[in-house]
């Protein structure tokens, strides 16, 4: 690949002459979350940039909105971000009931709340437990897939599914919750709750890993607003935004949940360490709204009745939805035919991996590594 | 601040720069004459009322039929909360704007990837090159008159039915 | 006859050909290289409950040092030039298991312009496992189904084992 415009002087002291080294990570690399690729250009262990190479996992989702319909994109949304797919369902259905002006019935939403949430759960789960991987530790992330599997087997009694859900449609869910299934998922929490404690203990306040994360590549609030860093990357610098509560849609507003921040409890406002616990934190927030969600769910229909072939009228609708890697903006063109126009999708690791470049300067090579998992970035996020 | 509040202090600062304003669309947008955008974001992202502190989303969409490709950008306040779109609209043949990166950070890699993929040249931009297709793709698949090529190098994009 | 009958009964006669096929798919490594989706779903079946190491599967992060290539996604074409360098680098004898319609045959991305629909294209594959994403399940049923292959592989015989290099 061409580098223009990341031409580095060579640099010499007293007679010895040192050299810049370029060193090529990925695209595979056992832990850059699927495939990234970066061009490292290093001084020894300092790394003079890291610049990000994407587009591996570019599968034009976007152009295959245009052939597919409006109900035939709901599987692909999945694929925009298959670690918490269901917020993807939740955009997508959100963008073109915007568009189209269809009301979504009440026990719909909540069953849209109650599924995004555990998708949440079982995407944090991931990431805290990959990013311990990352740093070298085998064991925190066995403990955290087993409590994935159990998330996983609680969507799939939902939609028959254990990853690419596509439980939601246009204008509702596709399936109304099994019976019993309030208690199955209480019986979860229950068990779960504890976990997070366990987890902390197990690993979080770690010294060696507490050690890795302080004070590695902080972000200032400005800088991320700026770079459109969103989600628990954003918190993270302790501002407290979130879509949910901010810019309210579904029935958050009606829901109750705080919005964690970092605080730089052990090193820097903004560091690894910080967007690391946003995301322990939102694990329990999220485990409160479940619960909610179970106790005020109303009866009804779950599916609002809309069009086989939907056409929107002729515009354009943008909407924004707080996924787990943050703010999520969906933006459709309709051209009043049955199928949509322009899809674009602007997802939070896109934006993550632009700040790498800005961040990574003056940090060790092994320290990219972690500030990669804990900016969270997910590859086909990233390329769509 | 209302989309409508937001227009008016735009008109009063930047008259000409302005071609339409609609009220009554889904998100009510503006529309600005290409070579005029920087100026105008400068005025949204400074101005202490307006207060744009964030690009969420900038998208290109290529009209095909009315030969025109348009960049729209999705502009956000943290401070006050409120938002505008601002539309450009440049002819198909050589799309060019001028580049908003130095104002917003996040336009770098948004505005390279609707390079990659509509061809719109941003004038002023430190890194314009192919973001998501490798450097040697021919063409910008997000047009809608793009036609798919038959191989690349050496690997055939097509596939027989397997069913034969 | 009687020579088999005079040796003890903790003896096991065997041929040469199955004991080397057996030691080598008994301990099938497997390089760590997930492109999309089916990732994640090959993450669990390395994790706690589907537990492919039983199987003697353990990741390996560099193709210089494994046995099988699973090639767990989507493959872009971007994506299938270097794909075929990692293979040219892992050593003789080398096995790939394609797991999910995305790498069997393009799957649900069959309308893209930048997916290469089939792995087999450029590399060639041993097993193709189903499924979008196949739960762990399928791919250790997979990777069970390679064993065999693995086990009917003839080294002493001329020809055949170039053959089966191949
Ligand atoms: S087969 Fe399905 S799950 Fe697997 S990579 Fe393709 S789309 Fe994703």
């Amino acid at each position: 690949m061409s580098l223009a415009g990341y031409e580095f002087e060579v640099q010499r002291d007293d007679g010895l002459a040192t050299e810049e080294m370029t060193l090529n990570m990925g695209p595979q690399h056992p832990s850059t979350h699927g495939v990234l690729r970066f061009v490292v250009k290093a001084d020894g262990e300092i790394m003079r940039t890291a610049l990000p190479d994407i587009g591996y996992l570019h599968r034009s989702i976007e152009k295959i909105s245009e052939k597919v319909g409006y109900h035939g994109f709901m599987p692909y949304t999945d694929r925009v971000d298959y670690v918490s797919a269901m917020q993807c369902n939740q955009g997508w259905a959100m963008v073109c009931e915007r568009a189209a002006g269809i009301e979504v019935p009440r026990r719909g939403e909540f069953c849209r709340i109650i599924a995004c949430e555990l998708g949440r759960i079982a995407s944090h789960l991931l990431s805290v437990g990959t990013m311990v991987m990352d740093i070298g530790g085998m064991t925190p992330f066995t403990h955290a897939i087993r409590e994935r599997e159990k998330v996983n087997n609680l969507l799939e009694d939902l939609c028959g599914a254990r990853l690419t859900f596509n439980y939601m449609r246009i204008g509702g869910v596709a399936w109304d919750l099994p019976p019993g299934y309030a208690e199955q998922v209480t019986a979860f929490l229950d068990r779960f709750e504890p976990f997070i404690a366990e987890y902390n203990d197990l690993i979080s306040y770690n010294k060696i890993y507490v050690e890795r994360l302080a004070n590695v590549a902080a972000v200032s609030k400005e800088e991320a607003i700026n770079y459109n860093l969103v989600g628990p990357n954003l918190r993270g610098c302790g501002f407290q935004y979130d879509v949910r509560r901010d810019e309210p849609y579904s029935i958050y507003p009606e829901l109750d949940f705080d919005v964690p921040v970092g605080t730089g409890e052990v090193g820097t406002l903004g560091d690894c360490f910080d967007r690391y616990m946003v995301r322990i934190k939102e694990l329990k927030e999220s485990c409160k709204i479940v619960r909610q969600c179970l106790d005020m769910i109303p009866d009804g229909p779950v599916l609002a009745r809309v069009a086989k072939k939907l056409k929107p009228p002729v515009g354009d609708a943008h909407v924004r939805v707080e996924a787990s890697r943050g703010d999520m903006g969906w933006y459709v063109v309709s051209d009043g035919s049955e199928f949509p126009y322009r899809t674009k999708i602007r997802t939070g690791s896109f934006s993550a991996m632009s700040i790498v470049d800005k961040l990574s300067r003056g940090i060790m090579i092994a320290d990219l590594i972690a500030l990669i998992a804990s900016l969270d970035v997910v590859a086909p996020e990233v390329d769509r | 601040m209302s989309p409508t509040e937001i227009h008016q202090r735009l008109q009063d600062q930047h008259d000409d720069a302005i071609t339409a304003f609609e009220a009554d669309a889904l998100d009510p947008f503006v529309l600005v004459k290409s070579d005029s955008i920087v100026e105008v974001c400068q005025f949204l992202h400074n101005d202490p009322d307006l207060a744009f502190d964030c690009l969420t989303n900038m998208s290109g969409v290529d009209f095909l039929k009315e030969e025109y490709i348009q960049v729209v950008l999705h502009l956000y306040s943290y401070t006050h909360r409120h938002a505008i779109v601002v539309k450009v609209n440049m002819s198909r043949e050589e799309p060019s704007m001028p580049s908003v990166e130095t104002i917003w950070k996040a336009a770098n890699w948004l505005e390279r990837e609707i390079y990659d993929l509509l061809g719109v040249v941003f004038t002023g931009h430190s890194d314009l090159r192919r973001l998501l297709m490798p450097e040697d793709w021919v063409g910008h698949p997000l047009r809608k008159d793009f036609i798919e090529p038959e191989e690349y190098h050496g690997i055939s994009t097509r596939r027989e039915s397997l069913l034969k | 006859m009687s020579l088999i009958n005079s040796v003890p009964e903790m003896v096991v006669t065997t041929k040469l050909d199955e004991v080397l096929n057996w030691t080598r798919k008994s301990s099938v490594w497997y390089m760590l290289f997930g492109l999309a989706c089916c990732a994640i779903e090959l993450m669990q079946t390395g994790g706690p409950r589907a537990d492919l190491e039983r199987f003697g599967a353990a990741p390996r992060a560099t193709p210089r040092q494994s046995d099988m290539m699973i090639i767990a996604g989507t493959l872009t074409l971007k994506m299938a030039l270097r794909t075929k360098v990692l293979y040219d680098q892992m050593p003789d004898p080398k096995y790939v298991i394609s797991m999910g319609s995305c790498s069997n045959c393009g799957g649900l991305f069959q309308l893209a312009y930048s997916v290469c629909d089939g792995v087999d294209k450029v590399i060639p594959v041993d097993v193709y496992v189903p499924g979008c994403p196949p739960r762990p399940e399928a791919l250790t049923e997979g990777l069970l189904k390679l064993q065999e292959k693995m086990m009917q592989e003839r080294w002493l015989v001329r020809g055949s084992s170039a053959q089966a290099a191949a």
